[in-house]
C-alpha cells in the first residue's frame, strides 16, 4: 500500500524554509553545470561551423595550424589541377590564403586585441558559401580594401563601413561587412591575399593554406589521396570541418574539465544539503512515520514516499537552475583562441540536450540525497519512535 | 573556557547533522580554493610581472618580428638599463597535446633580466658551453620525467624539422607563482638553423633604470622607431600580461559569479541547519534561561556552535584545495601557474568565519529573545 503523494507535497510546503534551501542548493549546482557546458559547446560550435563538409584545407605537412604553414604558388598550381574540385564561372574554386594577426582596439575596453586578418582569393565567397555580404561590397583585387566580419565590426573601433585604418604598413578602407553565420570568420577581417603579402613584406608567392571546394563531400578521400601521393607536394589535406574541430579541442577541453570539476564539487555540496534537509525531515517526523507504519503502511512505501519527496525537491531545483541560466543562451563573449593567438567571439549555446542533462544531474543528486534518510525512516522501530518526545 | 562542555555537547548532539553541515561547508570552501587557483592561473601573469621591465613588440602584432639591429639602438635610449630578446618557437614534444611554452633566448642577457628564475651555477655553465643545450622549468621536467643530460627531440611547427636539445639545466622560481613550465634554448643555435627571419627577433624585454620613469622610456622607444618599416609597441610587462588576460574573455566575471552562487547556497544551508538545531532544543534553551543564564549567553552559545563548524569546515576545505595544488596542473600544461595564493587563503578564512556568524544570527537572536514561559509551555 502506498502513502498518498499529496502527503509529501503538503509536507514540503509546511517545512518551506528547509525546502527552499535544498532547492536553491541544487539549482545553483545545475545552473553552473549547464552554463559551463554551454560555454564549451558554444566555442566548439563557432569553430566547427566555420568548416563545411565539402571543403578541404591544404597545409604544409606537419603544420598544426594555418599560422605555421607555408605553401608555394607552384604547389597551388598543382593542387588546382587535381580532380574533384568544383568549378565556378571564374575557374576552379581554390582560395589560396594568408593569415596574419593585427592588434585593433576593442570597443568595450579600449585595449588592443589580436584580430585575425585573412588574405583571400576573389573566389572565396563561392568557396565558403555560408559567408554573405550584408553591407557594402566585396573588395576589389589589388586594392587596399577590407571586408570585415560582423562580430569584428561590432567589437573593434575603426572597423565601420567606410572608415580607414592603418596596420601592417598600409592604409586600408573598409568597404564591406559580411555575415559568416556565427562562425569564427565573423571575428576576422578579410582582404586580397596579394595585397596583404605586399603590405606585410612577405614573399609574394608563398601562401599559408589553400581552401578548396570539392564537387561533393564524397570526393574528399580521392582528392586527399591524389595530393598526398603527389611527389611534387609535401602537404596535408583535411576536411575543413575536422580542421576547425581540432582547433576548438584545447579550450573546449579546458572549459569542460573545469566545468565538470566545479559542477561535481558543487553537486557534492548540494547532496550534503539535500541529505541534511531529508534527515531533519525524517527526525522531525519520526512520530508521524511511526504512526503511519502502525496504521499498516509498509516500510517499502515509507522509502518510496521519502525518495519521492527528495526527487521533488531535486526536480524543482534542477528546473529552476535551468531556467535561471536560460537567458545566457546566445549571449556573446570573447576568448583567446590559442591556436591562432587571436581573439574570437562566441556565444553560450544552451541546447535541449544540455537542459535534459541538467535535470538528470539534479535527479541524481535527489536520489543520492534522499535514499539514506528514507531507509532510516523505514528502519525506525515503531514503538520507540512513538514514545519519543 | 568554562562552558566548553555545554558547547561541545550541543555540537555533537546529532552526529549525522554535524557531519553533513561540516561536509557542505568543507565542499564550499574547497570550491572557493579551487576557483581562487583557477583565477590565479589566468591572471597570475600580471602579478609576477616585474615593475621595472618593459616589453617591446612589433606594432602590427606579436607575430610580426623586429630586427635584431634594434638592440643597440634600444640600449642608447635614455633610461634603458638592459635589453634582452627572445623568439617564440612553438615546438611540440611527441604530441600536440603536450603544449608548453618554448622559446629561443639570448644566453648572455636573459638570466640577468629575470632574476626570479634560479639555476644552479654549474648547470648554467654547462648550458653556456653547449650550443644545443636547453634550460627547462622544474614543473616541466617533472611532467615529462626529464633529467639534466637527457637529449629530447622537439618538433618545430613554425620552424620546420626536428630540433634535438640537451637538457643542461633545470630552473626553479623564487616564488610559488613563478612559471616553471617553460623551455629555453640558445639564440645563436636558433639563428643559425632557422631557414627564414634571420636577423629578426620576436620581442625585446627592457629593464629601465627607474620604474617611475617608465612612461617616458616607453614613449622614447616608440618614437625612435616610428615611421620605420618595423614600428614598435612598448608596454610595461604588467600591461603586456594584462592585455593577454583581457583577451581571455570574461573568465573573472564567470569565476566571481560562480563564487557568489556557492556562497549564497552555503549561507542558506548553514543557516537552515542552525535554525533546525535551535528549534529542536527550544525547551533546553528555555531551561537554561530559567535557571539564570543570561540572554547574551544563549546568543553566544548558538554562535559558538556555528563558528565551530565554520572554522573546522573552512580549514578542511582550504586544506584540501592546497593539497590538490600540490598534485600539479590537471589540464596538462594549460595552467602553468597553479597554486593557492596566501591572500586567497586569508580571504577564504575571513569568508568562512563571516558565513559562520551570519548564518547563526537569526537563530541566535530567536534563542536570545525566547520568552521562557512560552517556550516551556510548548511541546
Amino acid at each position: 500500500m502506498a502513502i498518498p503523494l499529496s502527503y509529501n507535497i503538503r509536507s514540503l510546503k509546511v517545512r518551506w524554509a528547509s525546502t527552499v534551501v535544498a532547492i536553491l542548493g541544487i539549482a545553483g549546482s545545475v545552473g553552473v553545470f549547464v552554463a559551463m557546458l554551454s560555454l564549451a559547446r558554444g566555442f566548439k560550435a563557432t569553430l566547427v561551423s566555420s568548416g563545411s563538409r565539402d571543403n578541404a584545407i591544404i597545409r604544409r605537412a606537419g603544420a598544426t595550424s594555418e599560422m605555421e604553414s607555408a605553401i608555394t604558388v607552384d604547389q597551388i598550381r598543382v593542387v588546382e589541377d587535381a580532380t574533384g574540385i568544383k568549378r565556378g564561372p571564374q575557374g576552379v574554386l581554390v582560395s589560396p590564403e594568408v593569415v596574419v594577426v593585427a592588434a585593433f582596439p576593442l570597443k568595450s575596453s579600449g585595449t588592443d586585441a589580436n584580430v585575425q586578418v585573412r588574405g583571400v582569393s576573389p573566389v572565396v565567397l563561392q568557396v565558403r558559401e555560408s559567408v554573405k555580404m550584408i553591407q557594402g561590397r566585396f573588395f576589389q583585387p589589388g586594392l587596399n580594401e577590407l571586408i570585415v566580419g560582423k562580430n569584428a565590426n561590432r567589437s573593434y573601433s575603426n572597423l565601420d563601413l567606410g572608415s580607414t585604418i592603418k596596420f601592417g604598413g598600409g592604409t586600408w578602407t573598409v568597404v564591406g561587412i559580411f555575415d559568416a553565420g556565427g562562425s569564427a570568420f565573423d571575428s576576422e577581417v578579410w582582404c586580397d591575399t596579394n595585397v596583404l603579402n605586399q603590405v606585410y613584406k612577405r614573399p609574394q608567392n608563398i601562401f599559408q593554406s589553400a581552401t578548396v571546394k570539392l564537387t561533393s563531400p564524397d570526393a574528399f578521400n580521392a582528392f586527399k589521396d591524389a595530393l598526398t601521393a603527389d611527389p611534387r607536394l609535401t602537404v596535408q589535406v583535411d576536411r575543413e570541418i575536422e580542421y576547425y574541430e581540432k582547433q576548438s579541442r584545447q579550450l573546449t577541453t579546458l572549459i569542460t574539465v573545469l566545468g565538470a570539476i566545479i559542477a561535481a564539487v558543487m553537486g557534492i555540496g548540494a547532496v550534503f544539503g539535500a541529505l541534511n534537509t531529508m534527515y531533519s525531515a525524517v527526525s522531525e517526523r519520526a512520530r508521524e512515520i511511526a504512526t503511519m507504519r502502525a496504521l499498516g503502511f509498509g516500510s517499502g512505501s515509507v522509502v518510496t514516499s521519502f525518495v519521492f519527496e527528495s526527487l521533488c525537491i531535486a526536480f524543482i531545483g534542477g528546473a529552476l537552475g535551468c531556467i535561471a541560466v536560460l537567458p545566457l543562451n546566445g549571449l556573446t563573449t570573447g576568448a583567446m583562441n590559442w591556436q591562432t593567438f587571436s581573439h574570437l567571439a562566441f556565444a553560450f549555446k544552451i541546447t535541449p540536450a544540455l537542459l535534459l542533462g541538467g535535470i538528470v544531474f539534479s535527479l541524481m543528486m535527489g536520489l543520492i540525497g534522499g535514499v539514506p534518510p528514507a531507509m532510516r525512516a523505514a528502519r525506525q522501530t515503531i514503538s520507540v519512535a512513538l514514545r519519543e518526545l | 573556557m568554562k562552558y566548553r562542555h555545554i558547547i561541545f555537547a550541543n555540537i555533537f548532539r546529532k552526529k549525522m547533522r554535524l557531519l553533513l553541515t561540516l561536509g557542505s561547508f568543507t565542499v564550499a570552501m574547497f570550491l572557493f580554493g579551487l576557483l581562487a587557483v583557477v583565477r590565479t592561473a589566468f591572471v597570475g601573469g600580471v602579478d609576477v610581472a616585474g615593475a621595472d621591465r618593459l616589453v617591446t613588440i612589433n606594432k602590427t602584432s606579436i607575430i610580426q618580428p623586429l630586427p635584431l639591429s634594434y638592440k643597440e639602438r634600444l640600449l642608447r635610449i635614455k633610461g634603458v638599463k638592459a635589453v634582452t630578446y627572445a623568439n617564440w618557437f612553438g615546438g611540440i614534444y611527441q604530441d600536440e597535446r603536450n603544449f608548453f611554452a618554448n622559446f629561443a633566448i639570448d644566453k648572455d642577457t636573459y638570466f640577468e633580466m629575470y632574476p626570479e628564475f634560479v639555476i644552479p651555477p654549474d648547470q648554467k655553465q654547462a648550458f653556456m658551453e653547449d650550443r644545443e643545450g636547453a634550460v627547462v622549468g622544474k614543473q616541466l621536467a617533472e611532467r615529462f620525467g626529464w633529467k639534466v643530460g637527457d637529449r629530447i627531440p622537439i618538433k618545430g611547427t613554425i620552424f620546420p624539422g626536428t630540433w634535438d636539445f640537451n637538457i643542461r639545466a633545470i630552473y626553479e622560481g623564487k616564488r610559488a607563482q613563478d612559471d616553471t613550465s617553460q623551455l629555453w634554448f640558445r639564440w645563436d643555435y636558433f639563428e643559425e638553423r632557422k631557414p627564414f627571419q634571420k636577423g629578426f627577433v620576436g620581442w625585446y624585454t627592457i629593464r629601465v633604470e627607474d620604474p617611475g620613469e617608465s612612461v617616458n622610456v616607453v614613449k622614447a622607444i616608440d618614437d625612435t622607431f616610428a615611421n620605420s618599416p618595423w614600428e614598435t609597441k612598448t608596454d610595461t610587462e604588467k600591461a603586456f600580461a594584462a592585455s593577454w588576460v583581457k583577451q581571455m574573455g570574461n573568465i573573472q566575471f564567470l569565476i566571481n559569479t560562480i563564487g557568489a552562487v556557492v556562497f549564497f547556497t552555503l549561507l542558506l544551508v548553514t543557516g537552515n541547519t542552525m535554525a533546525i538545531a535551535v528549534r529542536e532544543r527550544i525547551r533546553e534553551l528555555a531551561v537554561l534561561k530559567a535557571i539564570g543564564f543570561s540572554d547574551k549567553f544563549v546568543l553566544f552559545l548558538v554562535i559558538a556552535e556555528s563558528l565551530f563548524v565554520a572554522v573546522l569546515g573552512g580549514a578542511l576545505g582550504l586544506g584540501l584545495a592546497k593539497l590538490m595544488t600540490l598534485g600539479g596542473d590537471p589540464t596538462r600544461g594549460m595552467m602553468p601557474i597553479f597554486y593557492l595564493s596566501p591572500p586567497a587563503v586569508t580571504i577564504g578564512a575571513i569568508l568562512a568565519i563571516g558565513v559562520g556568524i551570519l548564518a547563526a544570527i537569526i537563530p541566535a537572536t530567536t534563542a536570545m529573545r525566547l520568552r521562557v514561559v512560552e517556550a516551556l509551555r510548548r511541546v
